[in-house]
């Protein structure tokens, strides 16, 4: 099971910060070609992207390159920078409908093919933005076998629904966490909840990041290094946490040596999604240790 | 490829590197390379230049290039944008940039 916890947005037309984010160790990181690029450096970003992925930089982190959208004259270049320099997966901004996904799925197969790596290898995630993205996250999320997850972009959403962003606490964002979340689940994938842009705002920041926990979200999009570490912790499981999900996965083990069926523990019956539940915590543990 | 205009890629913030081509008036190829840490680097500096340069075959242009402690990644990555807009080419040989 991969770690998707932090996903860091890296603009793709900076060289000090292309050079150096590695070493905030985030699950992912995100080269954004898109927003973060103004129209006259979309070319100059597209190579730096393209040369820094062909570099052993970003080893051990999973990289992300956020194409601008494929009607757009620069969707297509993004994208063949990015599978031809090896990203491990293509995030689709402003994902309206499934449409969207099977033309970037069709378009990234060809690239495949065209330069001779292992059809499928690049897998996709679909960043929602608006109300038909929401209305339609089930479609987008199963659009494909590529699609490793969904991500939820507050900006643009709150823009489309009329609303404004608020603190991490009002409810402007609560339908369509959940939808995202449900589609989601329900495709096997992960979601990645929005950014939060106050990086100087650690309780707002962290305020929000226990509601996107609590909702089930597997991390977050990060526009700032220092947010990597707070998430992580907050991420991390408690002592306790940690405590019995090791007696839950001895029970197991000790119930599948004996050839027992049912396990118990404390007097409560252990079934499969506990064992995986505890499996993960120990995972999270392993990657983040216990929460400060 | 052929420079036919001046053009310019890159910046002067640091870990970056400014690109700064123009078309030669005699036909030659002329770079000059200055750097932060050009005692340190100058040869592998220049030695990414040149491979770049080769590699796009570029045979005559004028190169003035400011390093600020640029990766060879980005300074490949400068050199051909600032050759690419140069040369006015907005088709990509992604076997030439590789």
């Amino acid at each position: 099971m991969k770690l998707r916890r932090s996903m860091l947005f890296l603009p793709g037309s900076k060289a000090a910060m292309l050079s150096t984010a590695f070493v905030y160790k985030p699950d992912c990181v995100m080269f954004d070609l898109e927003d973060a690029v103004s129209l006259r450096e979309k070319d100059s970003a597209r190579l730096m992207v393209f040369h820094i992925l062909r570099t052993d930089a970003y080893k051990g982190i999973e990289t992300v390159v956020r194409i601008n959208p494929l009607n757009t004259p620069y969707g297509l270049k993004d994208l063949e920078a990015a599978i031809r320099a090896g990203a491990d997966a293509v995030r689709l901004p402003k994902t309206d409908c499934a449409n969207d996904i099977h033309e970037l799925d069709a378009e990234v197969a060809r690239i495949e093919m065209e330069c001779g790596c292992p059809i499928g290898r690049t897998k996709l995630l679909a960043a929602i933005e608006s109300a038909s993205g929401v209305i339609n996250a089930v479609s987008i999320a199963t659009a494909s076998k590529r699609m490793i997850g969904i991500a939820l972009a507050g900006f643009d959403y709150v823009i489309d629904m009329q609303s404004q962003r608020g603190d991490g606490a009002k409810p402007e964002l609560f339908y369509a966490r959940c939808a995202v979340l449900h589609a989601a689940r329900a495709a096997g994938i992960d979601a990645f909840d929005v950014v939060y842009s106050d990086i100087n705002d650690d309780a707002g920041f962290l305020k929000e990041v226990e509601l996107i926990r609590h909702l089930g979200f597997n991390g977050k999009s990060l526009i700032h290094p220092r947010q990597i570490e707070l998430l992580h912790n907050a991420y991390a499981p408690t002592e306790k946490e940690v405590s019995y999900s090791r007696r839950v996965i001895e029970a197991a083990a000790k119930a599948e040596k004996e050839g027992v069926g049912v396990i118990a523990l404390d007097g409560k019956m252990i079934d499969a999604p506990i064992v995986s539940q505890a499996q993960r915590v120990l995972q999270r543990a392993e990657a983040s240790g216990i929460r400060r | 490829m052929r420079i036919i205009t001046e053009a310019v890629a890159g910046s002067l913030e640091s870990s970056d590197l400014l690109v700064k081509v123009s078309p030669s008036r005699d036909k030659t190829l002329e770079i000059y390379v200055t750097s932060d840490v050009i005692e340190q680097f100058g040869t592998q500096i220049r030695h990414v230049v040149d491979d770049t340069l080769k590699r796009l075959a570029v045979t005559d242009g004028l190169i003035v290039i400011e390093d600020k402690g640029a990766l060879d990644y980005a300074i490949r990555a400068r050199v051909q944008t600032a050759v690419l807009r140069g040369a006015a080419c907005k088709e990509l040989n992604w076997e030439q940039l590789s």
